[in-house]
């Protein structure tokens, strides 16, 4: 077994603290825009869609399904597997699948996230539910 | 206001390295502009517009200072591989509203022997980056998406490497010159699944350049007479992770743009320039810009339909990013200079399409799988 793979730390900034602070918590939160009722992920103050400032935080399930995913052979610290998660609540978020079998991993396939630390704030990643 | 026919490219010029251990980056980018002021006939006190992207050591104003420019018109957009065809709109732009009337368009870089220049991030790194997103992976996330839904295969994928390489043989300053057969791309190591070793494109040290002018000015001089018909450009992301679908690019906007610009349509381009930064990307360009139906770009690619001579749609007849060269990871220079090459009929023989007067040259640049960018570029043989 390979050293464990090392994070890089969240840089923060006051837009997103209260995401990190949550992840602290183990909870992934997103954004809702509460003038057009579409989420968002990763969360800006302003809403991508409406343009309304009116975005308030939501706590994720946590749960979601496989959009894509690709496993990568050459890396200094061994294979990983990238992919997209689509979270119930309908954003799509970028991660990496973890604690499970990553070469029997399929599109559509139900997943659920962990946390893993940094020298920072933990990070979301996503394994099989 | 269009650009239609108002922006004529009179000078290109490809380095002809793939190593360059002996040179700096910004010496590279003064031997291209030397180059293709030769190329053209003119000199470095003509020119009067500038381009460079995210390669070009300082940026803008350290490059012209380096080069010993004095120039009334500059763009310093990088939008990755395709900040070239981006340049090339906006140089036509410029030259139809008279801003400049001979602009000069170079990219340099030295990855093989070199640092790259680090890709810029902004709100979204602390959300993504530790994820190792890499250009395989995330190409090959479109690829493995693009299966799922349509069926796509690795040997029609496969097919695309197999048409460059058919090119490549005859390119003498191509890096990667032998002839492969699919079973040969399949049996390459796998990389970031499903994209296969030979599905990548070379890595090479090197780059390009254009001289972009008037129709008055490049009637005077004596090379034949390319010029920009049609531009198209944009931009595409996850957008709050709602807009995720990795099964098609900005190229579906670009490049309707551009052919509505051209008053042309994609049935009526006798070549095609395509960034092949990987097969993947290729087929689903093929696919947005209307050479065939989303989800029929493997069909289209199969049985050597891209091959020069065999095929309906000759592609990157150079050897394009998969064979022949793929400078600073940016593969849109080469793209426009292999086009304007077969519009003049100066491509090497064994490629050259017969009585070719209309060519695209279309690419992404940044990272498809993530945010992108595409332009479209539509050139024609007066």
């Amino acid at each position: 077994m390979a050293e464990a793979k090392k994070y890089p730390a969240p840089q923060g900034n006051p837009e997103t603290t209260p995401f990190w602070e949550a992840a602290k918590q183990g909870k992934l939160l997103i954004k809702r825009c509460t003038a057009c009722g579409e989420a968002h992920y990763f969360p800006r103050s302003i809403c991508p869609f409406c343009f309304s400032d009116k975005t308030v935080w939501e706590e994720s399930s946590g749960e979601g399904e496989i959009y894509t995913f690709s496993l990568m052979r050459k890396s200094a610290t061994g294979p990983y597997a990238i992919g997209y998660v689509t979270l119930k609540e309908g954003p799509s978020l970028q991660t990496n699948f973890v604690d499970c079998d990553m070469a029997s991993l399929k599109i559509g396939q139900k997943v659920k996230v962990v946390f893993r630390p940094t020298e920072g704030a933990p990070l979301p990643f996503f394994t099989v539910a | 206001m269009s650009i239609k026919g108002k922006a004529y490219i009179a000078g290109i010029y490809e380095h002809p390295t793939r190593h360059a251990p002996d040179k700096s980056t910004s010496q590279l980018h003064a031997e291209i502009a030397k180059g293709a002021l030769e190329d053209a006939g003119l000199t470095k006190a003509d020119i009067d517009g500038y381009f460079c992207a995210g390669d070009a050591p300082g940026g803008v104003m350290a490059m012209v200072d380096y080069l010993g420019l004095k120039v009334r018109h500059f763009d310093s957009t990088d939008t990755g591989g395709c900040s070239y065809l981006v340049h090339l709109g906006h140089a036509a732009e410029a030259i139809a509203a008279g801003k400049c009337s001979i602009a000069l368009i170079t990219l340099a870089g030295k990855p093989r022997t070199g640092p790259m220049p680090p890709r810029a991030s902004g709100a979204e790194a602390d959300f993504e980056a530790a994820y190792g997103a890499t250009t395989h992976n995330v190409y090959g996330m479109c690829a493995m998406r693009h299966m799922h839904e349509f069926g796509t295969t690795s040997e029609q994928l496969a097919w695309i490497k197999v048409a460059a390489s058919h090119h490549a043989q005859y390119n003498e300053h191509a890096m990667l010159r032998d002839v492969v057969t699919v079973e040969d791309v399949l049996n390459s190591p796998m990389i970031s699944d499903p994209l296969h070793r030979m599905d990548c494109c070379v890595v090479t040290d090197g780059g390009g350049g254009l001289i972009v002018t008037t129709e008055a000015i490049a009637k005077s001089l004596k090379k034949p007479l390319v010029r920009m018909i049609g531009h198209g450009e944009a931009l595409k992301g996850p957008r709050g992770g709602k807009d995720l679908n990795l099964t098609y690019s900005a190229g579906v906007w670009s490049g309707p743009r551009a052919f509505e610009e051209a008053g042309v349509t994609p049935k009526d381009i006798k070549y095609a320039s395509i960034y092949d930064s990987f097969t993947i990307t290729v087929l689903m360009q093929l696919e947005d810009l209307g050479f065939c139906k989303k989800g029929e770009g493997g069909k289209f690619v199969a049985d050597g339909n891209l091959i020069s001579g065999v095929g309906k749609l000759p592609f990157n007849t150079d050897g394009g990013g998969l064979c022949s060269n793929h400078p600073v990871n940016r593969g849109g220079m080469t793209k426009i200079i292999e086009a304007v090459r077969q519009l003049r009929g100066q491509a090497h023989p064994k490629v050259q399409v017969p009585n070719c007067d209309l060519a695209i040259a279309h690419g992404t640049g940044g990272l498809l799988g993530v945010r992108h960018a595409a332009s479209t570029c539509i050139l024609e043989r007066v």
